[in-house]
């Protein structure tokens, strides 16, 4: 059975996940036929597996902004593999390319790739570049655990920016979960004190804390953030139970060094790939798992609160590739017909 | 994990062919390859780096590269003047209306940095070009936009129009630029909310807002951090709605911004202005040169040149250009470089300008031991006239004599004198570079980055 196949058949029987697949495709569709419609091209126009057509491949992975060195990995691998199963037809080719990128998705622990929830109060910190869309997807998040029945309780750490406490307030109101907040210019250290405190005391499941957008070059800013990291595991050992960076899509190369970065001083557990429903790949994601280990744990897919999806390697891979398997499906029901 | 610069990426090359003692079209074409790994791990797009090269391949092959002493150097400054002339002059210059208000309109896409820049942006039109803006609150979809923009406004004290969440920001704009007439204001900022360059519903709606009095400006706000996509991105902004500028936010991060480049070769749009850093007062011209220095990785080099120029005496270097060519360059005049070098300013903040400085780990925290360059003075005055023109004669018994004299280690005598070798080497190098190409005189600070090991 192809790759695909397996994919579909994995899907299908389950409602749930035929819905949530669904939305991503649907939030995919511009990444998507972007992507899978360049390898389309790549496989119409080449018949053989020859070096153009890896340096075509190449280009497009490059233009996914997956970065220099993990594409001449990913090429070396390919052709180490192509040669291997002695594939000469582009056309499956596709598949195992899929299966290559889902592969540096697997590869390590699988379960490093969902929320680790504590016993009692589980705290999640959000951490990022200026404007990447942290507080957007705390509401989101918040949205989405309460829906699966936990109490949440938020922390407007962002004591910095114009309007940032008035925002996550916003967000709160519309989610429906409390706000603990202290005013524009406080010490944000001191307001992730109060919300653990009561968090504890009010006894939710779950206590998630903006903080300011910065830049991962500011000493100063870094060392806030480090002492914010600080207070909340002297309050709660174990805790902050997941430190996600919130990463824009768009964002190029520089996102290697971000996650580098705030992962020197948050110890950061997951990604959160934001504003993947507009034209950029996102694809430094996967030099940031091959390089750093940290996982995408969720996907932000557009600006309203239900616009969050969990990370799923192989959905993530399915959506990129539907076409291609809408097309094979075709292929091995002709053959079937025969 | 910071990305290595043009310059340390042609050091294999260079090295090779320094070897060979002549360089073939295969080097040249070897040299465009780090040229082009060099743009791509800058984010410049891929069908942009293409191009380039092309051009600046056909520039260099044809031209005295194949000659020249240091061919490395030859190709990043043909590069880097490529890459210079492609971003355009300095032209922070603002178009305003004949017919009052002036509007400007601030486009782009979601967390760009657009209301943080309309607040830097009328504070620097009030304060250098003696305006009266207002400054308009049209983003009414993202929570609190309203509220950001209105406590910039009370910051800088300046007005902002704003009527909540209810209207259409299109009317909004209306009524705001009407205002603006009445209370003779005479310049009019619309902060528009972030969206999908691929959102038809939401660009239509920046069609209607230009609709309403031609913008003297409108300026895409792009984070200098985005990737590939920044051609897309400006590339649909400038067809629906015709940009008249580019705003380079974030600037202030460590990213190299090869989507200056990118938007630039699409757009064809000058970038104005360089967002560097939250603060209202953070708004700056864009230099391309500086900006090519960026994309290319080789630090702040033209503000260090700067910085030596002023604070170098004309003369004294010319005259220390003709030593280290005849290479009768000594210690006493090593002395007065590392003198001059000193008065350039704290050498902490010298040092983060070198290239490849940024590869240093800690480098905003790097304090230079400036003692360091005491032990340095005090060894150099501990030796004998003979002795600081032919160093060669400085054996064993002499550097004990001059560690003790100068109250340091052999150690560090020995530092020093292999310091001053290299120096020399590569003062040779610098000066055949400078005098093998239309006599041009170089700035010299030899041996800088050496001193500080
Ligand atoms: N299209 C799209 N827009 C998003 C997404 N996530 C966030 N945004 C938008 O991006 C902008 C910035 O989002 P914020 O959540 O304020 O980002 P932030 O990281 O908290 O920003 P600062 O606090 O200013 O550093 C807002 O306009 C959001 O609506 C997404 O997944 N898709
Ligand atoms: N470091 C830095 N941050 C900036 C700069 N310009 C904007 N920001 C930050 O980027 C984030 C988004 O800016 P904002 O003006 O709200 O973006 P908008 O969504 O386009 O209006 C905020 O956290 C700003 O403080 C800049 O030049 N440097
Ligand atoms: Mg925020
Ligand atoms: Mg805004």
């Amino acid at each position: 059975m192809s790759f695909f196949k397996k994919l579909k058949d994995k899907f299908s029987g389950n409602q749930e996940a035929e819905q949530s697949t669904e939305k991503y495709k649907e939030g995919l569709t511009k990444t998507r036929t972007g992507f899978t419609s360049k390898i389309n091209d790549l496989v119409a126009r080449y018949r053989k597996v020859d070096e153009d057509f890896f340096e075509e491949l190449e280009e497009v992975l490059l233009q996914a902004d997956v970065g220099f060195e993990t594409v001449m990995e990913l090429m070396d691998q390919l052709r180490f593999e192509v040669q291997r199963k002695n594939v000469k037809d582009t056309s499956n080719v596709q598949s195992v390319i899929s299966e290559k990128l889902v592969e540096i998705y697997e590869a390590g622990d699988a379960e490093i790739n969902e929320l680790k929830f504590a016993d009692d109060l589980t705290v999640i910190l959000f951490v990022g570049v200026n404007g990447v869309g942290k507080t957007t997807s705390i509401a989101k998040l918040a949205h989405r655990l309460k829906n699966e029945g936990k109490t949440v309780l938020l922390a407007a750490g962002d004591t910095f920016r114009a309007g940032a406490i008035e925002q996550l307030d916003i967000w709160g109101k519309r989610v429906g979960v409390d706000v603990i907040k202290q005013s524009e210019g406080s010490d944000p250290a001191a307001v992730m004190y109060d919300a653990v405190r009561a968090a504890k005391s009010r006894g939710v499941d779950v206590l998630i804390c903006d903080t300011a957008g910065r830049l991962q070059n500011k000493v100063n800013l870094m060392n806030e953030l480090e002492k914010v990291h600080r207070v909340i595991s002297r309050e709660i050992p174990g805790a902050p139970h997941e430190v996600l960076l919130a990463l824009d899509a768009t964002t190029g190369q520089n996102a290697l060094i971000q996650a580098q970065t705030f992962k020197e001083v948050t110890n950061v557990t997951g990604i959160v790939l934001t504003k993947l429903d507009g034209t950029a790949k996102g694809g430094i994601v996967l030099a940031i798992r091959n390089k750093l280990k940290i996982p995408v744990k969720f996907v932000g897919l557009g600006e309203q609160m239900d616009d969050l999806q969990p990370f799923d390697a192989q959905k993530y891979v399915y959506g990129l590739f539907a076409e291609g398997l809408d097309k094979e499906e075709e292929l091995e029901n002709a053959e079937a017909d025969k | 994990m910071a990305f290595e610069g043009l310059a340390e990426r042609l050091q294999g090359t260079i090295q090779r062919i320094k070897g060979k003692g002549k360089v073939s079209e295969a080097d040249v074409k070897e040299m465009m390859r780090e040229v082009r790994f060099a743009l791509i791990e800058a984010d410049v797009n891929l069908k942009v780096v293409k191009e380039f090269v092309k051009k600046v391949s056909e520039r260099a092959v044809g031209q005295d590269v194949m000659e020249s002493l240091t061919p490395g150097q030859q190709v990043v400054k043909i590069v880097k003047d490529e890459l210079t002339n492609l971003m355009g002059g300095e032209q922070s210059k603002i178009e305003f209306a004949t017919k009052q208000p002036t509007v400007i309109m601030m486009v782009g896409l979601q967390g760009a940095g657009k209301t943080t820049t309309s607040g830097k942006l009328a504070g620097m039109l009030r304060k250098k070009h003696n305006r009266k803006p207002l400054l308009v609150a049209a983003d009414v979809y993202r929570p609190a936009a309203v509220q950001q923009l209105e406590t910039i406004g009370k910051q800088l004290s300046l007005p902002v129009f704003s009527k909540g969440t209810d209207l259409s920001p299109v009317e909004i704009s209306r009524q705001a630029i009407e205002y603006a007439k009445a209370e003779h204001l005479d310049t009019v900022i619309i902060d528009t909310a972030g969206r999908l360059h691929v959102d038809e519903n939401l660009m239509q709606e920046l069609k209607d807002i230009r609709a309403l009095k031609e913008p003297d400006e409108i300026f895409l706000v792009v984070d200098a951090m985005t990737g590939q996509d920044a051609v897309n991105v400006a590339q649909n902004f400038n067809e629906a709605i015709g940009i008249t500028g580019v705003v380079l936010t974030k600037l202030d991060g460590d990213t190299r911004g090869g989507a200056a480049l990118s938007i630039r070769s699409v757009t064809d749009k000058p970038i104005k202005f360089v967002g560097m850093g939250e603060k209202m007062d953070a708004l700056e011209a864009f230099y391309p040169e500086r900006m090519a220095s960026r994309i290319l990785g080789m630090g702040d080099m033209l503000s260090l040149i700067e910085k030596a120029q002023t604070n170098v005496d004309e003369a004294k270097a010319k005259e220390l250009e003709e030593k280290f060519r005849t290479s009768s360059f000594t210690f006493d005049d090593f002395l007065e470089q590392m003198n001059q070098v000193k008065q350039m300013g704290p050498l902490d903040e010298i040092l983060k300008m070198l290239p490849g400085a940024n590869k240093i780990k800690g480098i905003e925290n790097a304090k230079v031991d400036e003692s360091q360059m005491g032990r340095v003075e005090a060894i150099i005055q501990s030796m004998t006239t003979q002795e600081k023109t032919t160093p060669e004669i400085i054996n064993s018994n002499r550097r004990k004599r001059i560690a003790k004299g100068s109250g340091t280690t052999i150690q560090d005598v020995n530092r020093l004198l292999k310091q001053f070798e290299d120096m020399k080497k590569m003062m040779k190098q610098m000066s055949g570079m400078a005098n093998s190409k239309k006599g041009k005189k170089k700035m010299s600070m030899p041996g800088l980055d050496s001193l500080f090991k």
